[in-house]
């Protein structure tokens, strides 16, 4: 197990290196008047090149890369040039992860308690009402864009529950619309698998096997299905996060939580490059991390990873 | 003993005419089993059988089909032109839909019947784009990809590095750097969605590759690209239906997200994620909430219908559910 974990650590620090590396030289590529907000339109040609050559825009990009680096290593992201001047990325970030954080994992956790209830459901009532309404639900998810059906949920939804129309910290009502919006991609899609993994298992010989003995039904489900569900449902949750990022980009900025996915949207609308730069590589390595953990899990539920990866090494 | 026989099938109530002798025919062990078995018929067939699929596929063909009928039809409004009342010469601004504006007008006067069909049109025409982009770059790279050992390592390492990256954010990095534009938008989407095509046909080929027909035709040396285009690619028809399908209505959500970003078409092309983010300027007074309802409408029954058919068709289309 320690020595798989370490394996796969390494492995997920080399992919994260060459990840912030390949975004960072796309990066590169930004329009140039991002870096200069309002004043680039006044500017000449030759003070946005003095400019650039400040801030050190205008080296070959190895050496733009271990600049890049060797800031990193201090923790410096660097300093917004549009969105708040000259202050620093890491001072305006900072306050705004615990509500990222927080409004994802209660996300994740809300899709996988009620994706799994909802697949359960279908599986156990196949071909009636549950399981109707579970696939048109899932259809409905996947189909309609979510950029969509979250505006109605929002215009809605605050009318009918007299939920809160945007974010407020101080009110805990106000969390909930935000992330029952960023759970229900997650639901659709734990249901969906949900359904179909019972149903095949429930095929199988070991439960026809533990139904012949006289066990219950209830305690099949229990001591049998759900525990061998453990493993895929491990290998599902990078996934989840990975949406669930996508989602509250969008969420985040509808609701205007004061987190780092609305962040983002506003900083592009803004055009302040540095800021795009620092968020998104952000957002890369925390795709990176999610997938990690998820590995990690499912070495950890799995027994067979373990003995699969000591054989190996023999 | 011996005349018992013959009477005593009669007795049994046996018609002797059954059992009348065969002429030996020495062909009879050449022929061989004639089927008529033809897989697009049979895909077609099963995919009739649905009736939601035939459902949803006449809406699609029936929107498809308006969309480029609407123009041609007489007394339509133009989708760009801002309408002035005569008598004030004042602009039409948020009109409920009435008689003279079907589905009303936006709050500049454009008249949002025309614009939604306008709308589609260009979103459509990306949808397409987008799909058979990313269904020619997938194919191309997973078939290289899973059928060619020395490219094994090197595509699996790219592919283990961009699938890291979160899509919404690359696609919303490259829309940043290039300019708002049409190109722009297909560019950005094709460069993130022909990654999963690619996993899923090169999985495929890796399944398949070594089957003992494929190396038959490797034996006597069948050239590598009709290895791909006649021996693998067959199998993965539905496969590939099923994500091109898909990719259309996932395209035409992209483009709604990323006009709420601002990175996408500029305003003055009407598309559908422009009326949707024109319509989410307004939303919250109920009066003009049709501006909102009426393209999210139109674009969620093209969403579903793609990927209902989408569905139905690699249902349909793979062989092990042909009877």
């Amino acid at each position: 197990m320690l020595r798989y974990s370490i394996k796969r650590l390494l492995q997920s620090l080399v992919t994260l290196f060459v990840v912030v590396s390949f975004v960072f030289l796309l990066m590169r590529l930004l329009p140039v008047e991002g870096y200069f907000g309002d004043r680039y339109q006044k500017m000449s040609e030759g003070e946005i090149e003095a400019g650039l050559q400040k801030m050190g825009l205008l080296d070959p990009w190895y050496v733009q890369l271990g600049h890049f680096y060797g800031k990193l290593i201090k923790g410096d992201l660097g300093t917004s040039y549009v969105y708040r001047k000259d202050v620093a990325i890491t001072k305006i970030i900072r306050p705004r992860i615990p509500y990222s954080v927080s409004l994802g994992l209660a996300a994740v956790a809300l899709s996988m308690v009620l994706g799994l209830t909802l697949g359960v459901q279908m599986a156990r009532h196949k071909g009636k009402g549950w399981d109707k309404f579970g696939t048109v639900y899932i259809v409905l998810i996947q189909a309609v864009p979510l950029a969509v059906y979250l505006l109605f949920i929002q215009l809605y939804g605050s009318n009918l529950f007299k939920l809160p129309l945007l974010f407020d910290k101080h009110r805990f009502i106000s969390w909930i619309l935000p992330a029952v919006s960023m759970s229900l991609g997650g639901i659709g899609y734990y249901a969906m698998w949900m359904r179909r993994y019972m149903v095949d298992e429930l095929n199988k010989d070991y439960i026809k096997l533990a139904r012949a003995k006289g066990m219950s039904s209830k305690s099949i489900m229990v001591k049998h299905v759900l525990r061998n569900a453990y493993v895929p449902m491990a290998q599902y949750l990078p996934a989840t996060i990975l949406a669930t990022i996508a989602g509250s980009i969008y969420i985040e900025s509808l609701y205007s939580v004061p987190g780092m996915g609305g962040l983002l949207v506003d900083v592009i609308q803004r055009q302040d490059n540095s800021m795009v730069q620092a968020l998104v590589l952000i957002f890369s390595s925390v795709g990176i991390i999610g997938l990690f953990l998820g590995d990690l899990l499912m070495a950890l539920v799995d027994p067979r990873i373990k003995l699969v990866k000591s054989e190996g090494a023999r | 003993m011996d005349t018992g026989n013959a009477p005593s099938a009669q007795s049994d109530g046996l018609d002797p005419s059954l059992f009348e002798q065969a002429e030996f025919d020495p062909n009879a062990g050449e022929r061989s089993g004639y089927s008529n078995y033809s897989y697009w018929r049979s895909t077609f067939r099963m995919f009739l059988k649905r009736k939601s699929a035939l459902f949803f596929l006449i809406i699609l063909v029936a929107i498809l089909a308006f969309t480029f009928i609407q123009p041609l039809l007489p007394g339509q409004k133009s989708p760009t032109t801002i309408y002035q009342d005569p008598a004030t010469s004042m602009q039409y601004r948020n009109v409920e839909p009435g008689h003279e504006f079907w589905f009303g007008t936006n709050s500049i006067g454009q008249d949002l019947w025309a614009r939604i069909w306008s709308g589609t049109r260009t979103s459509l025409l990306l949808g397409l784009t987008v799909g058979i982009a990313e269904m020619l770059i997938g194919i191309t790279f997973g078939a290289l990809w899973g059928y060619v050992r020395g490219l094994d390592r090197p595509m699996t390492e790219i592919y283990n590095v961009l699938d890291n990256i979160p899509t919404t954010i690359l696609l919303m990095l490259l829309a940043y750097i290039m300019r708002p534009s049409f190109k722009t938008m297909v560019i950005a989407m094709c460069s993130v969605g022909w990654l999963g095509l690619a996993r899923f046909v090169r999985n495929q080929i890796v399944i398949i590759r070594d089957r003992e027909y494929n190396l038959a035709s490797r034996c006597i040396g069948t050239p590598t690209r009709r290895i791909i285009l006649k021996n693998l690619l067959p199998y993965l028809v539905s496969v590939i239906m099923l994500q091109t399908a898909l990719s259309i209505p996932g395209t035409i959500g992209w483009e709604v997200f990323l006009t709420y970003i601002g990175l996408g078409l500029p305003v003055n092309i009407p598309s559908l994620g422009n009326l949707v983010n024109e319509g989410r300027l307004i939303m919250m007074s109920p009066d003009l909430r049709y501006q909102l309802i009426f393209p999210t409408t139109v674009l969620s029954v093209i969403t579903i219908s793609f990927y209902v058919l989408g569905n139905a068709f690699s249902d349909a289309s793979d062989p092990r559910n042909h009877v």
